[in-house]
C-alpha cells in the first residue's frame, strides 16, 4: 500500500482514456442520441401537422357537400321552373294547332257544302226539268223550253 | 483460502499485499515478497496488479462502448446500443445540471471516471480468492483484483482531475483572477494570509477528498469481505453464517460501488464547474 509510480501510470492511463473517449466514443453515440430526437421531434410535429390538414380536408369536404346540395336544389328548381315552361309552350301549341285544325274543317265543309249545293242545284234542275217536263210533255217541247230552263236552273 | 497453512494475519496482511515490481535494495529489479520488501523499493516501483487490472479494464470499457459508437444510428438502437446510450443519458444529463459552463471535455471525463470506476469497484464483487487463488497457480504471488483499493489508483485519477481544475482556473479567470480567488476571499484584502490558508486548504482538499474518499470506502469494503472470507476457515456453522453474510454485503455492495462511481463524477463535475465560474 505504498505511494509509487503506479500513481503516475494510472494519472497517464487516466489521461488517455478520457482523451479516446472525447475523440471516439462520446460524440458519435451523442449525435446518434440528438439525431433520434430530432427525428422524433420531426415526427411529432409532422404527425400534428397531418392532423391538422385532416380537419381542414375535413372541413373543405363539407364546404364542398354543402355547395353540391345546393347546386342540386337550385338545378332542380330550374328544371321545375323549365318543366312548367314546356308544359305552357304545349299548351299554347296545342290551342294553335286545334284553332288551325278548326279553320281547316270549317273551310272543308265550307268546300262540301258548296259541293253539295253544286250538286243539289244540278239535281233540283234535273228534278226541276223532270217535273216540267211531265207538266209539260204533253204541251212543251222539251228542246224549245230547255234553254230557259237552264238560265232558271242558273239563277238558283 | 489457500491450501497452506495460513494465520488470520499472514491471510489479511496476503490479501492487502500488491503485486508489486521495482528494483530490490541490492539494486536487482523483481517482484517484491512481502511487506517490508515493497516498501524497500521505495517511489520508483509499479503495482502490476492494480494498473494491470485498470487498463484492462479501462481498454474494455473504450472498446464496447467504440463498437457501440461506431454503429450508432438514430434510428431503432439495439441492446447494447441502447445500454450504452442510457449510461450517456445519465451521464448528459448530470453534466448539463451540474456544469453551467460550456467544454467538450466535461461529459466525456465524466463518462469515463463513471464507467471506469465503476467497473474497478466491480472487481470487488468477484469472489475474493478467485482470481488471487488462479495467480497463484501460475505462479503469481500476490494479486490485489480491485484497482480502487489501491490509493495510486485513486490518488492518480484524482491529480489528473486536480491538474485539470487548475488548468482551467488559469484559462478561464487567468492568473491574477485565480490567485484573486485564493487570496482575496473571504475576508477581502486585508485578511491575505487567513484567505490565502482557508482557500489552500480547499483547493488542496478538493483532489484528497476525492481520491480517499473513494480509496477509503472500497478498501473497507474489500476488508469485510477478506474478514468474512476468514470464517470460511471457522468450521460449518461459522462458514455457512459467513456465506450468508458474503451474500449480503455483495448485495449491498452493489449499491455502494454505483455510489462511489456516480459521487467521483459528480465532484468531478461540481469542482470543474467551480473552476469555470469567475467570482466577483
Amino acid at each position: 500500500m505504498n505511494i509509487n509510480a503506479t500513481l503516475i501510470g494510472q494519472a497517464i492511463a487516466f489521461f488517455l482514456f478520457v482523451v479516446f473517449c472525447m475523440k471516439y466514443v462520446w460524440p458519435p453515440i451523442l449525435h446518434a442520441l440528438e439525431t433520434r430526437k430530432k427525428k422524433i421531434a420531426d415526427g411529432l410535429a409532422a404527425a400534428e401537422h397531418g392532423k391538422h390538414e385532416q380537419a381542414l380536408a375535413e372541413e373543405r369536404a363539407k364546404e364542398l357537400l354543402r355547395k353540391a346540395k345546393e347546386q342540386a336544389g337550385e338545378i332542380v328548381t330550374r328544371a321545375d321552373k323549365r318543366a312548367a315552361e314546356i308544359v305552357d309552350e304545349a299548351r299554347g301549341d296545342a290551342r294553335e294547332e286545334g284553332a288551325r285544325l278548326l279553320v281547316a274543317a270549317r273551310a272543308e265543309i265550307d268546300q262540301e257544302l258548296n259541293r253539295v249545293k253544286e250538286e243539289l242545284r244540278g239535281q233540283v234542275v234535273s228534278i226541276a226539268l223532270a217535273g216540267a217536263g211531265k207538266v209539260l210533255a204533253r204541251e212543251v217541247d222539251e228542246a224549245t223550253h230547255a234553254e230557259l230552263m237552264n238560265k232558271l236552273a242558273a239563277e238558283i | 483460502m489457500s491450501g497452506e497453512a495460513l494465520t488470520s494475519a499472514e491471510y489479511i496482511k496476503h490479501h492487502l499485499q500488491n503485486l508489486t515490481f521495482g528494483q530490490h535494495p541490492d539494486g536487482t529489479w523483481g517482484i517484491a515478497h512481502g511487506v517490508e520488501q515493497a516498501r524497500e523499493m521505495g517511489f520508483w516501483a509499479i503495482h502490476l496488479d492494480t494498473l494491470g487490472f485498470s487498463i484492462a479494464l479501462g481498454i474494455l470499457f473504450l472498446y464496447i462502448f467504440h463498437r457501440v459508437a461506431k454503429q450508432a444510428t438514430a434510428g431503432v438502437p439495439g441492446g447494447l446500443q441502447n445500454f450504452a446510450e442510457w449510461i450517456v443519458e445519465f451521464i448528459e444529463t448530470s453534466v448539463k445540471g451540474s456544469f453551467s459552463g460550456r467544454n467538450a471535455l466535461i461529459a466525456p471525463l465524466a463518462f469515463t471516471i463513471f464507467v471506469w470506476i465503476f467497473l474497478m469497484n466491480f472487481m470487488d464483487l468477484i469472489a475474493i480468492d478467485f482470481l488471487p487463488g488462479l495467480a497463484q497457480l501460475i505462479g503469481i504471488p500476490y494479486l490485489k483484483v480491485v484497482p480502487t483499493t489501491d490509493p495510486n489508483a485513486t490518488f492518480g485519477m484524482a491529480f489528473g482531475v486536480f491538474f485539470l481544475i487548475l488548468y482551467y482556473s488559469f484559462k478561464v479567470k487567468g492568473i491574477g483572477g485565480f490567485f484573486g480567488e485564493l487570496a482575496f476571499q473571504p475576508f477581502g484584502k486585508l485578511g491575505l494570509p487567513i484567505n490565502l490558508l482557508l482557500e489552500g486548504v480547499n483547493l488542496i482538499a478538493k483532489p484528497i477528498s476525492l481520491s480517499l474518499r473513494l480509496f477509503g470506502n472500497m478498501y473497507a469494503g474489500e476488508m469485510i469481505f477478506v474478514l468474512i472470507a476468514l470464517m470460511y476457515s471457522g468450521g460449518l456453522f461459522l462458514g455457512s453464517f459467513g456465506g450468508l453474510l458474503q451474500i449480503g454485503w455483495a448485495i449491498f455492495h452493489i449499491l455502494i460501488i454505483t455510489l462511489q462511481a456516480f459521487i467521483f463524477m459528480t465532484l468531478t463535475i461540481v469542482y470543474l464547474d467551480m473552476a469555470h465560474q469567475e467570482h466577483h
